[in-house]
């Protein structure tokens, strides 16, 4: 057995920073678990502290049924693939695998069969005599992966290991570690900031923000089911739209639910839910009538930018990286797609829309 | 080059050439005047051509030493000079690393403060601090050994903050993977840290070995028997006032010899450099 159990985790800095403000969660014997969320929210701190590099401040990590706070990384039976892969300059790939299981007196007839399995597995056979440096960045990091695999670990720990790849390798890198991982059938914790590695490699999915656990889950049903707004602009590309709930001709449509009406103050709906129509939504559902104001296509799909029409307001951004206000994308296959200044109505069906509470911390479930 | 840049490159290497010239004249001179007998020379008649006493001069000077002023053979003080500069390189090299491993790596009380302290030193070479220094090797007893010759002068501030700077640009994921592989911090000092640092290694030493080799005052304090000096010392002493009694041969024969093992390790550097057998791992 070799689940991963933490337990009210902190972790204060030495400087006084709170990297990590309370974590529960708990990964089963051979699941892969993906932490995501934005750059600083404590992703790798985290992921730290399960290998041992950086001390627990307060709560339990519980390996294979073991509390390993006390115990040194080495003891740990883990393994950690670094961002910058971390091999050893001086080694050739060979001794770079072997290093770790030299150091715990293996047998030499041993390590060669392991080190030669992971080789062999990982395609990187005919590499065993270079040095990294004579590697190029899909190779180090194969040999980084191969150095975790010849430890036979309870526990795989990844720090963001495609992110220095280019993004064609990063997506057949992807697969393959996905890949490999069913095939050794070992629990993995795996750190990135990316949604779509996060949403295709987990089976539980950890959304982090600020030090906290956003939400938990399968990735699919954290798709379906945003628990804050804060997931649902995180998870999914585009990001899911984002409309206040004050302009009476949104909320009217909800008049029927007396929950929607108090409690509610934002509304979502993601891009790809929302439909170019010439009827209104039947009853409940959400009909807008917007402005086309701008065109992205990609070829298999194309979003169309819009902006509220009967707000009217000009489209200001209010933050970098967000959508000005009132400005809702929609997302339409192929490559059809009106022209810009168009006017357009698109609708959602009701099933569809995601309602939070106006701080955009809960999710309101009708 | 001189091809292309015409008249300007011309100009540039004879430039050049007259300054190698310069620099490699009077050590052609001191060749050349070892060559010869001692009477041509004193009566100023030297020719500019190396003379026949080539192997006379060297072996007597090697083996059995000038008859009135030093009373030792070359041969020792090549050896004396020898065991100095390597130990005090060695010997630095081993204690800075050292050094800056437990500043870099280990938190401990005063940390920054030890490391202040060592960087003062810097601002203190022997020459200032030689009468404690000379006081301290004399009350231990190390008068005339080659722990006085070498303890005090290993203790070295520069290496330090060189391996220091070292250390810091080693990516600390290094020190983590070697963790995780279950090395200890001997182990990881041992198996990365100090491959990573040959070309440091290998470029202190040859610093290191010349400043040993070169020193001069003080042996001249520290050691008073003759078969205790070093060829530097041997040189001065080989000298002596009047001009008649100076066997010329073979004290520009001891200056050559005295030249021959800094040369030799710099070349046998170069070529470890060149090889690529120490080289740049990062
Ligand atoms: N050694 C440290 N000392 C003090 N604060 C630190 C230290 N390491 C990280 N932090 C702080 O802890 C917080 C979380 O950092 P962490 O590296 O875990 O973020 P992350 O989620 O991995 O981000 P990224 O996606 O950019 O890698 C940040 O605010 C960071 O400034
Ligand atoms: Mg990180």
């Amino acid at each position: 057995m070799s689940n991963v159990t933490l337990r009210n985790v902190r972790k204060t800095y030495p400087g006084g920073v709170e990297a990590i403000k309370g974590i529960d969660f708990a990964v089963d014997d051979g699941q892969f678990c993906v932490l995501v969320g934005p750059s600083g929210c404590g992703k790798s701190t985290l992921l730290r502290m399960v290998a041992g590099l950086e001390t627990i401040t307060k709560g339990e990590i519980d390996i294979g049924g073991r509390v390993v706070n006390d115990i040194e990384p080495a003891d740990r039976d883990i393994a950690m693939v670094f961002q910058n892969y971390a091999l050893y300059p001086h080694m050739s790939v060979y001794n770079n695998m072997a290093y770790g299981l030299r150091n715990r007196g293996m047998p030499k007839p041993e390590i060669d069969t392991r080190v030669r399995e992971a080789a062999r597995i990982l395609e990187i056979g005919a590499l065993l005599e270079r040095k990294p440096r004579q590697l190029s960045g899909g190779q180090r990091q194969r040999v980084a992966m191969g150095r975790a695999i010849v430890r036979q670990p309870k526990v795989f720990l990844f720090d963001e290991p495609l992110s220095n790849l280019d993004a064609k390798l990063r997506i057949a890198m992807r697969v393959e570690i996905r890949k490999l991982q069913r095939r050794l059938n070992t629990t993995s914790i795996y750190v990135t900031h990316d949604q779509l590695e996060a949403m295709t490699l987990a089976d539980i999915l950890v959304v982090m923000n600020g030090g906290m656990v956003e939400q938990i889950g399968n990735p699919l049903e954290v798709y379906r089911k945003p628990a804050s707004t804060f997931v649902a602009s995180f998870i999914g590309a585009p990001p899911m739209n984002l409309i206040t709930l004050d302009a009476d001709e949104i909320r009217a449509q909800f008049s029927g639910d007396a929950r929607a009406n108090t409690e509610a103050g934002i509304l979502g709906i993601r891009p790809e839910d929302l439909l170019i129509s010439t009827e209104a939504a039947a009853s409940g559902g959400l009909s807008l009538d917007l402005v086309v104001d701008a065109i992205e296509r990609v070829g298999a799909e194309t979003f169309v930018y819009g902006a509220r029409a009967r707000h009217g307001e000009p489209a200001i951004s209010a933050r970098p990286g967000e959508l000005p206000p009132g400005e809702v994308i929609v997302r339409v296959p192929g490559q059809n797609a009106p022209a810009v200044g168009e006017r357009i109505m698109v609708t959602a069906p009701r099933e569809r829309l995601h309602l939070f509470s106006a701080d955009g911390r809960r999710r309101i479930d009708l | 080059m001189v091809e292309r840049q015409g008249i300007r490159g011309l100009v540039a290497h004879l430039i050049l050439w007259v300054g190698i010239a310069v620099v490699a004249f009077p050590v052609y001179l001191a060749f050349v005047a070892s060559t010869q007998d001692a009477a041509s020379i004193a009566n100023g008649q030297m020719s500019l051509l190396p003379g026949g006493h080539f192997l006379e001069t060297y072996t007597r000077t090697i083996f059995v030493g000038t008859s009135g002023s030093t009373r030792e053979p070359v041969g020792v003080m090549l050896f004396n000079s020898l065991v100095m500069a390597l130990v005090i390189a060695l010997g630095k090299i081993a204690i800075s690393i050292l050094s800056a491993y437990a500043i870099v790596y280990f938190r401990f009380p005063f940390r920054m403060w030890i490391f202040w302290m060592i960087f003062i030193t810097l601002m203190l070479p022997v020459e200032v601090r030689i009468y404690p220094t000379y006081k301290i090797a004399a009350d231990l007893n190390m008068l005339d050994s080659y722990a006085g010759l070498t303890l005090p002068l290993i203790a070295s501030a520069t290496a330090t903050l060189l391996f220091r700077q070292f250390f810091m640009t080693v990516p600390d994921e290094l020190l983590e993977a070697s963790r995780i592989d279950g090395a200890g911090p001997l182990r990881f000092f041992w198996d990365t840290l100090l491959p990573l640092s040959r070309t440091n290694i290998a470029a202190l030493f040859v610093i290191l070995f010349i400043y040993g080799w070169n020193q001069y005052l003080w042996p001249l304090l520290i050691t008073t028997r003759d078969d205790m000096q070093t060829i530097v010392i041997g040189i001065r002493k080989m000298i002596t006032t009047s001009d008649a009694l100076t066997e010329w041969p073979m004290v520009m024969a001891t200056a050559v010899l005295a030249m021959l093992p800094p040369v030799l390790v710099v070349i046998v550097m170069q070529r470890l450099f060149v090889h690529g057998l120490v080289e740049t791992e990062k």
